[in-house]
C-alpha cells in the first residue's frame, strides 16, 4: 500500500463571527497517497481556500488531526509551520506570485535560501529545474517580461525545487487563456508521471478532470468522486 | 543567508533611489553636522591650546610687589615655594640697568637680567652658540654672561663672540653663550629688553644691592593636579607676605587651559545634543518609510512566508534594510562632514584633524537609529499572517 502523505481526520475549521460560530470545514476526512494527482473541486464559498490553507500549513485547524508526511501538524508556532512549508509544500498560485524585482533564476532559487542551501547548490538546482520547465533561455528575464504561461512555469519550477512532498496548486490556470492553461495542466500531468504528488484546487470541473482523482467540496463537506482517468 | 539578506536589502533600497535618498536625508544631515561641528570646534580648541602651550604651560609666573617692609621674595620664601609637591624648579627674574663696556666702547643703561639654569630648560629661547648659565655659575657667582643674538651682532659684528670679555659694574664677565628668545613665549613678553644680557641672578643681586627676588617663574608638573599645586603656591605666597593684599600677582596658564578644555566639553555636549535631535527626526523618517514599505510589500511578505521564511528571517530582512538605509546616511554624512570640516578648518585657519569621537558618534548613532527605528516595522512584517498577506492579491 502506498504511503499516506496527507492524512486528515475529522478536521473542523470554524470562526467566531459575533456571537455565532461559523463552520467553514465540517468534519473532513481526507487522505492523499504518494504519487496521486488529486483535484479538489468546489464552488466559491465552499471552503476551498480554507482547506488549502490548512493543507499548506498556512493555517491550523480548529480541531481534528492532520498529518503531513508523517508529521503531526498541531500546536505548531509560526516558525515551525514555516519550516514545514519550506520542506513539504510547493505552492502554485493563481496569480503566479513571482517577485518582479527578481530574475527568473532568483525567483526559482528563493525557497532554497530559506532552506539554507549554499548559493552554488541553489544555482545548480535552479538551472536544472528551469530547464525541466523549458525556460532555460529566459533565466535572466524578469517576470513582467514573460507571458502568463511562462510565469506560471517559473512558479511551478519554484514550487518543485525543494522536492516537496506535495505540490499544492490553487487555481493554477485561473489567470491563463485556455490553450496556455492546457499546457500548464500538461506540465502537471508530466510532473505526476515523474512521481510527484499533486493537489489541485479549482472551481472548474473541466480543469479538475485533468487529475486522476477528484474530490468535491460543498459547504464545508468533502465527497469522493469516481475515478476518471489515470 | 545574511549575505542574501543584505543583498535583498540593497536591492530594495536601490530600487527606489529618490525615496531612499529622501529617507536618509535626516540621518545624513545629522551625521554631517555632528562631524563638521565637532571637528571644527576641536581644531579651534587645539589651536588655542597649542598657543597656550607655547606660551608656557606648566609655568606659574609670580610677580612679587612686596610690602613696605619686604620688597620681594627671600631665599627662604623660594625654598618654601619649592617645597610644594609638584613644583619642579624655579627661574628668578631680577633685573637692573647699568653701563657696559665692550670692545673699548661703552653702552649706557644696558638691561641686565639675573637668571639661573632652569631658565634654559623651559623653551624660553634657543642657545644659538655656547651654553647657558649653570647651577654651578649661580652658586659660585661666576662672572659669566649670555647675550642676546641681536646684541651680539651689534657689538661684535662678524666676530666670534664666545670667550669675549665685557665689563659690567667694573667687573669683567666672559660671554659663554648667545641666545635667541622665543618671541611667542610669555617670558619674552615680560623680558626687560630686546637687548639684554643674562648673568647668574646671584650676581645681579649684588650689582643691584637687593637681597630679594621681585619675580620668578615656577615650573610645575603638568601631569599632577595643577589646580591644587596653584592653590598651594598661593598659600605659600600668602604666608610669605602675611596675607597682605596686592603683595603679589600670579598667572597660571594651566588653569586657563583647563577652563578652555571644559568649555570645549560643554560645547561638544551641546553640539551632540543638537545633532541627536536631527538623528531622532531622521530615524522617525526611516521608521515611517519602513512602515510604508511593509504595507506595500504585504504580498511579498506573505509569499516569502509561504515559501518557508520564518518570522525571524522576515524581521531580520526588514531590520537589515533599515540599518543599511541609516548606515548609508551615516556614511554619506561622514564623507560630507569630513569635506565640510576640511573647508571649515581652512576657512577659519585652524589645523584639520578628524576626531575619532566624531566618527564613532556619527556612524554609531546612525546604525543605532536604524536598529531602534527599524524594529517596529520589522516586527510588524514578521507578525503578518501569511493568509491575510496572500489574500490581498
Amino acid at each position: 500500500m502506498a504511503r499516506k502523505l496527507l492524512d486528515m481526520r475529522d478536521i473542523v475549521k470554524s470562526y467566531q463571527v459575533g456571537d455565532e460560530e461559523q463552520i467553514i470545514l465540517n468534519h473532513i476526512d481526507f487522505t492523499v497517497e504518494e504519487n496521486q494527482f488529486v483535484s479538489v473541486l468546489g464552488p466559491s464559498g465552499s471552503g476551498k481556500s480554507t482547506l488549502m490553507n490548512i493543507i499548506g500549513c498556512l493555517d491550523v485547524a480548529t480541531s481534528g488531526e492532520y498529518r503531513l508526511a508523517g508529521q503531526l501538524i498541531e500546536d505548531m508556532d509560526q516558525t515551525q509551520l514555516a519550516r514545514i512549508r519550506n520542506k513539504e509544500i510547493g505552492f502554485v498560485f493563481q496569480s503566479f506570485q513571482l517577485l518582479n524585482r527578481l530574475s527568473v533564476l532568483e525567483n526559482v532559487e528563493l525557497p532554497l535560501i530559506y532552506a539554507h542551501i549554499s548559493s552554488q547548490n541553489r544555482r545548480k538546482k535552479a538551472l536544472e529545474i528551469i530547464e525541466r520547465v523549458g525556460l532555460s533561455h529566459r533565466i535572466d528575464y524578469f517576470p513582467n517580461q514573460l507571458s502568463g504561461g511562462q510565469q506560471q512555469r517559473v512558479a511551478i519550477a519554484r514550487a518543485v525545487i525543494t522536492q516537496p512532498s506535495i505540490l499544492l496548486a490553487d487555481e493554477p490556470t485561473g489567470a491563463l487563456d485556455q490553450s496556455t492553461g492546457r499546457s500548464v495542466l500538461e506540465l502537471f500531468k508530466e510532473l505526476h508521471r515523474e512521481g510527484r504528488t499533486i493537489i489541485m484546487i479549482t472551481h472548474d470541473a473541466g480543469i479538475a478532470s485533468a487529475a486522476q482523482r477528484i474530490v468535491k467540496l460543498l459547504d464545508g463537506c468533502l465527497f469522493e468522486e469516481e475515478a476518471v482517468n489515470a | 543567508m545574511l549575505k542574501e539578506i543584505f543583498r535583498m536589502s540593497w536591492h530594495n533600497i536601490t530600487q527606489n533611489k529618490i525615496r531612499s535618498f529622501l529617507t536618509i536625508l535626516g540621518i545624513l544631515i545629522g551625521v554631517t553636522s555632528i562631524i563638521t561641528l565637532i571637528t571644527i570646534v576641536q581644531g579651534a580648541i587645539d589651536e588655542i591650546q597649542a598657543k597656550m602651550d607655547s606660551l608656557g604651560s606648566g609655568t606659574v609666573m609670580i610677580q612679587a610687589y612686596g610690602t613696605p617692609l619686604k620688597s620681594g621674595l627671600t631665599n627662604t620664601d623660594i625654598e618654601s615655594l619649592l617645597s610644594v609637591n609638584g613644583v619642579l624648579g624655579f627661574s628668578p627674574t631680577i633685573s637692573t640697568t647699568i653701563d657696559v663696556w665692550h670692545n673699548g666702547t661703552i653702552s649706557e643703561d644696558v638691561a641686565i637680567d639675573g637668571k639661573n639654569e632652569e631658565y634654559y630648560k623651559h623653551g624660553n629661547g634657543t642657545i644659538v652658540m655656547g651654553r647657558g648659565i649653570t647651577a654651578y655659575d649661580t652658586e659660585n657667582r661666576n662672572r659669566v654672561c649670555v647675550i642676546q643674538l641681536s646684541l651680539a651682532k651689534e657689538w661684535f659684528p662678524g666676530e666670534m663672540v664666545i670667550g669675549k670679555t665685557i665689563m659690567i659694574n667694573g667687573a669683567s664677565y666672559v660671554i659663554i653663550g648667545v641666545i635667541e628668545l622665543d618671541k611667542n613665549s610669555f617670558s619674552y613678553m615680560y623680558s626687560s629688553s630686546d637687548e639684554s644680557i643674562m648673568v647668574p641672578y646671584t650676581n645681579v643681586m649684588i650689582i643691584s644691592g637687593s637681597s630679594n627676588i621681585p619675580a620668578l617663574d615656577l615650573y610645575i608638573d603638568t601631569n599632577g593636579n595643577t589646580e591644587k599645586i596653584g592653590d598651594e603656591i598661593e598659600q605659600k605666597l600668602n604666608e610669605a607676605f602675611n596675607d597682605k593684599d596686592d603683595s603679589y600677582s600670579i598667572i597660571q596658564l594651566d588653569t586657563l587651559i583647563d577652563m578652555i578644555k571644559s568649555m570645549q566639553k560643554m560645547m561638544e555636549y551641546l553640539l551632540i545634543g543638537i545633532a541627536s535631535i536631527s538623528i531622532l527626526v531622521g530615524g522617525i523618517g526611516i521608521m515611517n518609510m519602513m512602515l510604508v514599505s511593509v504595507s506595500e510589500r504585504t504580498m511579498e511578505i506573505g509569499l516569502r512566508k509561504a515559501l518557508g521564511a520564518t518570522p525571524i528571517m522576515i524581521q531580520i530582512q526588514f531590520l537589515a534594510e533599515s540599518v543599511v538605509l541609516s548606515l548609508l546616511g551615516g556614511l554619506i554624512g561622514l564623507i560630507l562632514g569630513t569635506l565640510l570640516s576640511i573647508l571649515g578648518c581652512l576657512a577659519i585657519g585652524v589645523p584639520f584633524a578628524l576626531s575619532s569621537t566624531a566618527i564613532i558618534l556619527g556612524v554609531g548613532s546612525s546604525a543605532l537609529a536604524g536598529i531602534v527605528f527599524g524594529y517596529t516595522p520589522a516586527r510588524k512584517a514578521s507578525l503578518l499572517n501569511p493568509i491575510d498577506a496572500l489574500r490581498r492579491i
